[in-house]
Formats: C-alpha cells, sequence, structure tokens
C-alpha cells in the first residue's frame, strides 16, 4: 500500500514537473505546478514529515503559487518570444546537463558517509516518539532561537527593500482621509445664501 | 520544558545594532522632518557602530561560544569586526553629504547598512552552517536593496537586479553544499564538523563536494574569479557611496567567514580545497591585473582592482599555515585603509556640480589640486606595491608566506600580476602630474572625506615606521584559529 502510494504521488509529480516546463500557456504552467506541490506534500506525508507537507501546501500551494498566478496574469506574458531560443540554446544546455548528471552518478556511486556519523542522526522524526510539528515546536524557541531571529530580521529587511525600491509619494492625488471626513460638520461645510428673486447669483 | 537563556554578553554589538536599526526605522518613519531626516539616522547610525565597535573590543578575546555553539567570539571575531564596523562607518560617514547633495538621501540608507553590516558581523562569528547561512543572507539581502537604491537611474536598477540573480545562485550553491555536508556528516555545528573529519584520512566523496560547493559561494561573495562577473557591472551601475561600501565590508566579512570556515571545520580536507582556493587566488590576480588595463571609468578599474587584491589576499589562505592567515589579515588591514582614501576621492569627483567618473577627468590635478593629487598619488603607488608604502608590506607577507610553504607559482604569479597592475595605478599617477588640466574639483571637500583621505594617506605613507600594532592584532587573532 506504501509503496503504490509512492508510485502514484511520485509519478503524477514527475508528470507535471515535465508539464510545467513545456505548456505553452504560462497558467497552466502555475497550476501544474501547483499540482507538483501537492504531490510532493503526499510523498513528505508518506515520509511521515507532516509539518513539511501541510507547510508546503499552505505556503507554496497556498501563497506562492497564488502570487505567481497574479504576476504573470498582470503582466500578460506574450508566449511566443517566450519560447524563442529554446533550440540554440538546448545542445549547449543539453551538453552542461549530461556533464552533471554524469557527476552526480559518480557521487552516488562513491556514496560513503562519514564514519563516525551517529546513526540516528538522519531519522530525526522518529528518535522521540512524538509528531515532528511538536518535536519541531519544542527546539525552534529554545535552541535555534538564534536562526529564528535572524530568519526574522531577514524578512524584515526584505520588507524594507520592497518598500524602498516600489514606494513613490506622488503628489497631485487626492487621498480619503476618514478622520477629516468624520469631523466636518455642517456648519463649517455648508452654507445658506438666500438668492434674491430676479438678481442672479 | 525549561530552558536555560544563552550567554547573552557575546553577542551585545550585534543586538545592539539591531535594536539600533529598529529604533531608527521607528524614528525615521514617524519623524518625517524634511530632508535632514536621513543625515540625522545616519549619524546615529555611525554612534551606534562606534558603540558597538566599543562593545566588540572590550569583550576581549577569550574564545566564547553561546546560542548553543551557534555564535562564535574569540580574537580572530574581534580583529574582523572592527575592521567591518570601521569601513562601514567611515564610508557612511562619507556617503551622507554625497547623498544629501544629489538629492538621494532617504532614511532607509543608513537602516540597510545597519542591517547589512550586523549580517557581516554574524557571519564573522558564525560557528554553525546555519548561522553561517543566516548571517549571509542577511547581509546580502540587504546588499542588493543598496544597490538598486537609486532607483530612478537604470543604470543603478540594472547594477541591483544582476546583484540579486547572480547573488541568489551563489547562496543557492551555498546551501546545496551546506546540505551535501550536514548529509554526509549528520552535523551542522563547527566544531562537530571538524571533529567527524578529523582522524580519517579521506573524507567522504559527498563531504568533499559540499565543501566545494560552499567554497564556491563564498568566492561569488568576494568576486574572485570566475565568480566575479557581476563585480564590474554592479561597481559601476551602483552610485559612488555604494561601491565604496561594496568594496569593503562585504569582501571583509567573507573572506573572515571563508577563514573560518577552511581553517575550522574543513581543516583535514585542506589538501583538497588548498588547490580550489589556489586556482581561484591566481585567477583573479591574472585577470584582476589584465582586465583592469583598458578601462576609463574609475570605478570599474576599483572593480577589477579589487578582483586582484582578493587574488593576492586569498594566497594567504591556499597556504593554508598561520603565517599564510596572518599575511591575509593583514592584507586586509591594509586594504580597507587604501581603499578608503581612494573612494574618498572617488566620492568627491565633481565638477562644476555634475559627478565624474572617467580617468580622463583626473587629468593635471596635481597643477590645480596638489594636494589632492599627491595623496592619491601615495595611494595609487600603495595599491601598485612600491616600498615603502603600506600596499607593499601587504604584498611582501603573503608572497613571503607562499615563499615559505613552497608555493613558488603561486608567489611568481603574484609578483608578475603586480608588476602589470601596476602599470595602471601608475597611469593614473601620470595623467594627473604630465596630463593638461581639464577641470578642477568642486572644493571644499566634505569634512568626512577630507579626514578620511588625510587619515588614509599617512597610514600608507607611516605604515612602515610603525607595523607592531597591526601586526600583533593580527598575530593574535591567527592564533585563536590555530590553537595548539
Amino acid at each position: 500500500m506504501h509503496s503504490i502510494m509512492f508510485y502514484v504521488f511520485a509519478i503524477i509529480a514527475i508528470f507535471g514537473s515535465i508539464i510545467v516546463i513545456t505548456a505553452r500557456n504560462p497558467v497552466h504552467s502555475v497550476l501544474f505546478l501547483v499540482l507538483v506541490f501537492c504531490n510532493v506534500a503526499g510523498l513528505f506525508l508518506l515520509l511521515g514529515a507532516e509539518f513539511l507537507a501541510m507547510i508546503l501546501v499552505i505556503v507554496y500551494a497556498g501563497a506562492v503559487a497564488v502570487l505567481f498566478l497574479f504576476v504573470i496574469m498582470m503582466l500578460n506574458i506574450n508566449i511566443v518570444p517566450f519560447r524563442e531560443g529554446f533550440l540554440s540554446y538546448l545542445p549547449i544546455g543539453g551538453l552542461i546537463g549530461m556533464i552533471l548528471f554524469a557527476e552526480l552518478v559518480m557521487v552516488a556511486a562513491g556514496w560513503v558517509f562519514a564514519p563516525n556519523m551517529p546513526a540516528g542522526n538522519l531519522l530525526a522524526t522518529t528518535t522521540h516518539g512524538i509528531p515532528n510539528t511538536e518535536a519541531l515546536g519544542q527546539v525552534l524557541y529554545t535552541r535555534y532561537i538564534y536562526q529564528f531571529q535572524t530568519a526574522g530580521i531577514a524578512l524584515l529587511v526584505a520588507m524594507i527593500g520592497a518598500i524602498l525600491l516600489t514606494l513613490r509619494s506622488r503628489s497631485g492625488v487626492r487621498r480619503q482621509s476618514v478622520a477629516r471626513q468624520l469631523v466636518r460638520t455642517k456648519a463649517n461645510s455648508l452654507e445658506l445664501k438666500k438668492v434674491p428673486t430676479r438678481g442672479g447669483v | 520544558m525549561m530552558t536555560e537563556l544563552p550567554d547573552f554578553l557575546p553577542v551585545l554589538p550585534e543586538f545592539l545594532l539591531i535594536c539600533a536599526a529598529l529604533g531608527l526605522l521607528m524614528a525615521g518613519a514617524f519623524l518625517r522632518e524634511g530632508k535632514a531626516a536621513s543625515d540625522v539616522i545616519g549619524l546615529w547610525a555611525v554612534l551606534f557602530m562606534t558603540v558597538s565597535g566599543l562593545l566588540v573590543v572590550s569583550g576581549s578575546g577569550v574564545q566564547i561560544t553561546t546560542f548553543n555553539g551557534m555564535f562564535i567570539t574569540d580574537h580572530f571575531s574581534v580583529f574582523m569586526k572592527i575592521l567591518i564596523l570601521v569601513s562601514v562607518s567611515v564610508t557612511l560617514m562619507m556617503s551622507l553629504p554625497w547623498l544629501q547633495y544629489e538629492r538621494i538621501s532617504r532614511f532607509e540608507f543608513p537602516i540597510l547598512v545597519l542591517f547589512a553590516t550586523v549580517g557581516m558581523l554574524m557571519m564573522v562569528s558564525a560557528n554553525d552552517l546555519m548561522a553561517m547561512y543566516l548571517g549571509l543572507e542577511l547581509q546580502s539581502l540587504s546588499l542588493y536593496v543598496i544597490a538598486a537604491y537609486h532607483r530612478d537611474s537604470s543604470r543603478a536598477t540594472e547594477a541591483g537586479m544582476k546583484y540579486f540573480v547572480l547573488g541568489s545562485l551563489a547562496s543557492g550553491l551555498l546551501l546545496f553544499g551546506a546540505s551535501f555536508v550536514y548529509g554526509f556528516t549528520g552535523q551542522t555545528g563547527f566544531d562537530g564538523l571538524a571533529k567527524s573529519f578529523a582522524g580519517v584520512d579521506r573524507a567522504s566523496m559527498g563531504a568533499i563536494i559540499g565543501a566545494v560547493f560552499i567554497v564556491f559561494g563564498l568566492a561569488f561573495k568576494l568576486s574572485a574569479v570566475p565568480f566575479h562577473m557581476w563585480t564590474p557591472d554592479v561597481y559601476e551601475g551602483a552610485p559612488a557611496p555604494v561601491t565604496a561600501f561594496f568594496a569593503l565590508a562585504p569582501k571583509i566579512a567573507a573572506m573572515a567567514l571563508l577563514v573560518r570556515v577552511l581553517t575550522g571545520p574543513f581543516m583535514a580536507m585542506a589538501e583538497q580545497w588548498q588547490q580550489i582556493v589556489m586556482i581561484l587566488a591566481m585567477a583573479s590576480m591574472i585577470l584582476g591585473a589584465f582586465a583592469a588595463l583598458n578601462q576609463t571609468n574609475i570605478k570599474r578599474l576599483m572593480a577589477y582592482s579589487s578582483i586582484g587584491h582578493v587574488g593576492y589576499a586569498l594566497i594567504g589562505l591556499s597556504v593554508g599555515n598561520m603565517i599564510g592567515v596572518l599575511g591575509l589579515l593583514v592584507y586586509l588591514a591594509i586594504y580597507l585603509v587604501m581603499n578608503l582614501g581612494v573612494f574618498a576621492i572617488i566620492l568627491s569627483m565633481r565638477q562644476k556640480g555634475r559627478l565624474t567618473e572617467g580617468i580622463e577627468d583626473l587629468s593635471g590635478l596635481a597643477k590645480t589640486q596638489p594636494l589632492i593629487a599627491a595623496s592619491l598619488a601615495a595611494l595609487m603607488f600603495s595599491m601598485a606595491g612600491i616600498p615603502p608604502l603600506a600596499g607593499f608590506f601587504s604584498k611582501l607577507y603573503v608572497f613571503i608566506a607562499a615563499i615559505e610553504s613552497q608555493m613558488y607559482v603561486l608567489a611568481i604569479v603574484g609578483v608578475l600580476t603586480s608588476v602589470v597592475s601596476a602599470f595602471y595605478y601608475i597611469r593614473i599617477i601620470k595623467i594627473m602630474y604630465f596630463d593638461e588640466p581639464v577641470a578642477t574639483f568642486d572644493q571644499p571637500l566634505s569634512r568626512s572625506v577630507a579626514l578620511t583621505l588625510a587619515a588614509s594617506s599617512i597610514v600608507v605613507l607611516c605604515f612602515f615606521l610603525y607595523p607592531p600594532p597591526l601586526l600583533m592584532q593580527a598575530e593574535e587573532a591567527t592564533a585563536a584559529l590555530f590553537p595548539g
């Protein structure tokens, strides 16, 4: 059962990712990307990493992919020039890919773990007998507080950067000021004038 | 479950800077009082960096780790942090009037510089692969924004974009390497890694590949050849203060991290990484010398010059022993002083209110402004490595280290390329002294620029009279890396 599920998830994920890079319409690509994420989340579940699975669905499928969709729809990318030069780059790209693949095979052939590595290290999910969300919660704010805070500051920097690079205070824009609207009274905004008959204004 | 609070004393300088940055950010956002606000915030940032520097010095140099071994302070980190803080605060002081004059000063600039500084300090003190990556990323993220800071200039935006894309690639390589190392050893802490490699006569292939990728990721930040492509474009495109900032502190931080990683956890595989660092050093020296020959833009020239200097400094690392690292530290310190001086001049290259960046714009400076010309001449002679100026000694120490370890090829390439690079440094002096004057720089130079220029020329000229203070500090710092 376990292995059937694995093959189902894995095959769909691989097919999905192939479609992501071959689909003609970028919107379809993103939708297939979401499919890939969901299947990879399934693979994580099979490995017993339920926290990663949920994060993958929430953050990647939920937020990142939707953001992609927005950007693609806003930019209105033209499909034809997007693919230009694909064939001309294929030989060199393929060559580099082959070399990398060969190197990876060579690495895999010489696969030796460091000799004095503690055996339980790679199976962190099962060492304590508690679900890994709880295990993460126990160390995230204590043992790894340094990393956690640094990551937080890095995110703050990203936010400052985004604002700095995009925010422009344009002049001549009429903005709604709720407070000013509310303090207006009849007395200071409305003036009644008696217009004399046949006198004009 | 109760856990003990980590020891906070070692991280006090970084903590202070973070709090300062957050506070100044609030001040900048709410106290928007005209254009002067950014200057005031900049000055406060410099003040906080000074205090942080004092904290770093006062923390003595005893080796302490905290946060479960994520963070380490020792003599080495103290030395590097002081270099970084000095370079950042001096460049910031010089940038403020420049940005004000160009009307592109905004209060976020000093704040981003502060955050970048925190990232650099964290890199210097990293004692764990995760801490290393996070420090590096905090620094790079701030730098990407700073590179694109002048967003109305298309060249600056292009520079920022280039730096961002290539920088993310480098971060990816580094992370990939770190995951390999973790996968093959089950350790992320530098101490644990060192232990797991020690006593094994051949580290596993995967761990070596991981180490190689980490070196590549850091070499990108150092802009060592062949990971230098971004440097000339970014240096040329970014505003001059940003270039000055980029040329100094981030390089020092990346070099510190590289030295700590290679001489710490990966010392056991020195045979493997020495070859890589050697190739990086040689390629950087050669490219730095030859590519700069026909540059006409002084910022671009400085970019190639910095690539070359990184190459010379890497000689010290590729030797891989105490003398080599000592040479590297001395090299970095002197490089810092020289570059501060040169960038002080680049920041004051303004003729009739218009910025100039061409080398030809320096023509005949000796006749119109002899004092500036003389100090630039001293700095250029020093960069070329003419004795008895400081730059000569910095090269001397790394070459001696190479020769003592029988790495003659490195030393020979180093000497030959410094002869080639002497050509373009001295060409600037020729242009200043023997060409017809075109125009003069606007007077007066801003006070911080003039002070920096004076200080750096004096140090460069007089270093040979009394080098022990720097040497002693560097020796102590090196000793922290090679215990026993």
